[in-house]
């Protein structure tokens, strides 16, 4: 088994521990720090917060893993959401999912070689009007078509691929 | 002059907006913040693919301006004109706040103040009456007072079960102890309900004044508001309204010199969709994973870390300080039959005009779907609407004019859940839905009891076969018998309610499911394992737009001459069905 090296925490990260400590139900909390931080949830990290809150790592990884918000591998530059709530599903989510697999030649939840792009299905964003929706690093693309998609990617891409 | 307050509605759900940006910037370069505020505003009562400027007081909306038009509307504003061209209609969903429009059909109890003032400053929530009914509360009725009034207005929780609020208060009061807690929950996690965050977002204050007024019935001091953390404006403008009471003496020690105290924290949701489930909330604001418990002990005798807890959803709460202000007789003569009040419902799918509606209990669906949101997309023929999400169930034609309460809902197995209508027109396959909210539930159970776990996978298997042509009739019942298992034995609601929208689509729509199952057809062609296309000779003249639209190059045939698909290659993806303008392809 690798040895885990120590890691030296963000001073935002060690702060917000040291506000929390001793709150009722901060491991949720801290957890979304550490995500806000880091992007994921980092192994090193999370041994480490595992000893400074007290908690056994196997509950830290425990609340990792149930919920969907909480990720383990570092996503894209730029993570593309996209919603798969009812309206959006009713109005071609699907299709926009495998359209941006087939650009991208990349599954969900994987990443691209060059790091760049990240692909998601997340739940109902809370804009059904717009269905469909996807979402580039928070910035929303609404009432979607297949064809809009390589227009949106390419305004991320610094250098056009092929 | 009189202050122009200018809203801006951005269907960026983002903190960014380009149109706030600019006229903010604006105001600032002339100096006019004397003059003009501006506010970024969650809901205003429309919806629509590109900003939103409103301008109060008088009331000018408008829509369809590019970046570039700003400037001539910043002017404007300055000048006090209007520029007609950007002039939006008067909307039937944009009803005069809290007053019952008969044209609109509207009623405003929930979204009273939603649109119509700054979320972020409490001086302006106080100057509409906020904080009255707190004030009223505690220094002139005492507990039980409070309680039999919220009893006896008939509010049920909005959250989907119905259950008697004022009931859960006096159960919760009864409690032993000293320490009790009140908890909102904001986890709107039921795809296509948004009604929740219009609230969060554009009214904070009515949540804190509502949770405090329950805190002050039921004898708490400490409540929590469990908030969904896909909604960082809502936890933002929560936050603000929170510090802000707190400077205001409205939370805290001593609110407003009595000897009631009160703290309120925010909680943050993980994603997780069985964390709306009242225990397992629980749970989660404990920090840990979301798993519900057993019941009893009921969360009103032990509930977070162990002691007496209530939770009421946003919608609930924001209907609190109205009926302590107003009164019980006035809420209750509001409504029909035992559903009393106001519902708010997001109107989304195949119509028209989707967005958020706050109607008295007792519209039908057609005034819903026709009168309010406009009919179906594209004249479309309606054909059914979903409610209750993936927890409820459809309902066909033939009940579109049938009364939207909890009683009506349940007897024709759907229920009122949180909230969200999905309107469905021919076009799409009910079987193909049940296996989106089956999928949906099916990843969303958190696995701890063996109906949910193991019947939804089931479910989702025997929809699947059925969808993709390799249904058999002796399905139907297996389908009905585990779903009478995760009904009786399911630990949680998640579980008791995964099957009811197969169930009840199985009941109205027998046809479809049947025709799915002996003929392997799907009359909508959405399922496209049962879908063949092929092209009338006849009828094609060989225009290629098929073959050019073809993804995977299986169309071919000389030019103007009839072409052929290679059934062996097409992914039935229905492109070249979309793309023939002679309906020489048919889907079968």
């Amino acid at each position: 088994m690798k040895t885990q090296k120590d890691v030296q925490l963000d001073t935002r990260l060690l702060d917000f521990i040291e506000e929390w400590k001793d709150k009722k139900g901060k491991e949720i909390m801290i957890l979304h720090k550490v995500q806000e931080v880091y992007g994921f949830v980092p192994r090193a990290v999370a041994i480490e917060v595992s000893r400074m809150i007290d908690l056994p790592l196997a509950k830290i990884y425990g609340i990792i893993t149930f919920y969907h918000i909480f990720k383990l591998k570092k996503p894209g530059k730029f993570k593309v959401s996209v919603c798969m709530g009812t309206a959006c599903y009713l109005k071609g989510g699907n299709d926009l999912i495998a359209e941006l697999e087939s650009i991208l030649g990349i599954g969900v939840n994987a990443v691209t070689e060059d790091g760049k792009f990240s692909i998601e299905i997340v739940r109902c964003v809370g804009c059904c009007g717009l269905a469909p929706v996807i979402l580039v690093n928070g910035k929303t693309y609404g009432n979607l078509k297949k064809g809009d998609l390589p227009n949106i990617l390419n305004e991320y891409r610094e250098e056009p691929k092929n | 002059m009189i202050k122009q307050h200018v809203f801006v509605w951005d269907p960026t759900p983002s903190n960014s907006s380009a149109v706030y940006n600019y006229l903010v910037k604006k105001v600032n370069e002339r100096d006019l913040g004397e003059s003009i505020e501006v506010y970024r505003s969650t809901y205003i009562g429309l919806t629509s693919g590109t900003p939103i400027i409103r301008i109060l007081p008088k009331n000018i909306i408008y829509t369809k301006f590019e970046q570039e038009d700003l400037g001539e509307i910043f002017e404007s504003i300055v000048s006090d004109e209007v520029v007609d061209r950007f002039i939006c209609e008067y909307d039937a969903k944009l009803a005069p706040v809290s007053e019952r429009d008969k044209q609109s059909k509207q009623f405003k109890i929930v979204l009273r103040n939603v649109g119509y003032l700054d979320p972020e400053s409490i001086e302006e929530y106080i100057s509409r009456g906020g904080y009255k009914a707190l004030e009223k509360a505690i220094f002139e009725m005492d507990p039980d007072r409070v309680i039999k009034e919220i009893k006896d207005s008939g509010l049920r929780g909005r959250g989907g079960g119905g259950f008697s609020t004022g009931l859960k208060w006096e159960l919760t009061r009864k409690e032993p102890g000293a320490e009790k807690f009140v908890i909102c929950n904001a986890d709107e996690g039921d795809p296509g309900a948004y009604m929740d965050r219009a609230v969060l977002e554009g009214d904070p204050h009515t949540i804190v004044e509502g949770m405090a007024i329950g805190a002050y019935a039921v004898g708490c001091k400490e409540g929590f508001i469990y908030v969904r953390a896909e909604y960082p404006l809502a936890i933002e403008r929560l936050e603000k309204a929170i510090s802000d009471a707190k400077k205001y003496g409205l939370l805290g020690d001593n609110i407003l010199g009595s000897e009631f105290s009160f703290n309120l924290e925010l909680r943050w949701g993980a994603g997780a969709f069985v964390c709306g489930e009242e225990t397992a909330l629980m749970a989660s604001i404990e920090g840990k994973r979301g798993n519900p418990k057993p019941r009893p002990p009921f969360p009103s005798q032990s509930g977070l870390w162990k002691k007496p807890s209530f939770i009421n959803n946003v919608e609930t709460w924001a209907n609190i300080p109205p009926i302590v202000e107003k009164g019980s007789g006035w809420f209750s003569s509001i409504g029909v039959g035992r559903s009393k009040g106001t519902k708010v419902f997001a109107v989304t799918g195949k119509v028209k005009d989707p967005g958020l509606i706050e109607v008295p209990m007792g519209t039908t669906f057609r005034e819903i779907v026709y009168d309010l949101c406009g009919g179906i997309l594209d004249n479309k023929k309606f054909k059914a609407v979903q409610t209750g999400g993936p927890s409820g169930g459809v309902i066909p034609e033939k009940f579109i004019d049938m009364s939207v309460d909890y009683e009506t809902l349940m007897s024709i197995g759907s229920m009122m859940g949180s909230g969200g209508l999905i309107v469905m027109d021919q076009s799409d396959c009910m079987v193909d839905v049940n296996k989106f909210y089956l999928q949906f539930s099916v990843d969303e159970s958190c696995g701890k009891c063996a109906p949910c776990r193991i019947g939804g996978k089931q479910l989702l298997d025997l929809i699947s076969k059925i969808t993709d042509g390799k249904g058999d009739k002796k399905d139907i019942q297996k389908i009905k018998n585990i779903s009478n298992a995760m009904q009786k034995a399911s630990l949680c609601a998640l579980g008791q309610t995964t099957p009811n929208p197969v169930l009840s689509a199985m009941h109205y729509f027998e046809e479809e499911y049947m025709e799915h199952i002996s003929d392997k057809k799907c009359r909508t062609g959405k399922c496209s394992n049962l879908v063949q296309y092929m092209i009338i000779p006849e009828k094609c003249i060989g225009c290629t737009a098929c073959a050019l639209k073809c993804p995977v190059k299986c169309i071919s045939g000389e030019k103007k001459k009839p072409h052929i698909i290679d059934q062996k290659f097409c992914i039935k993806c229905g492109e070249c069905f979309n793309a023939c303008k002679f309906n020489a392809i048919v889907r079968g």
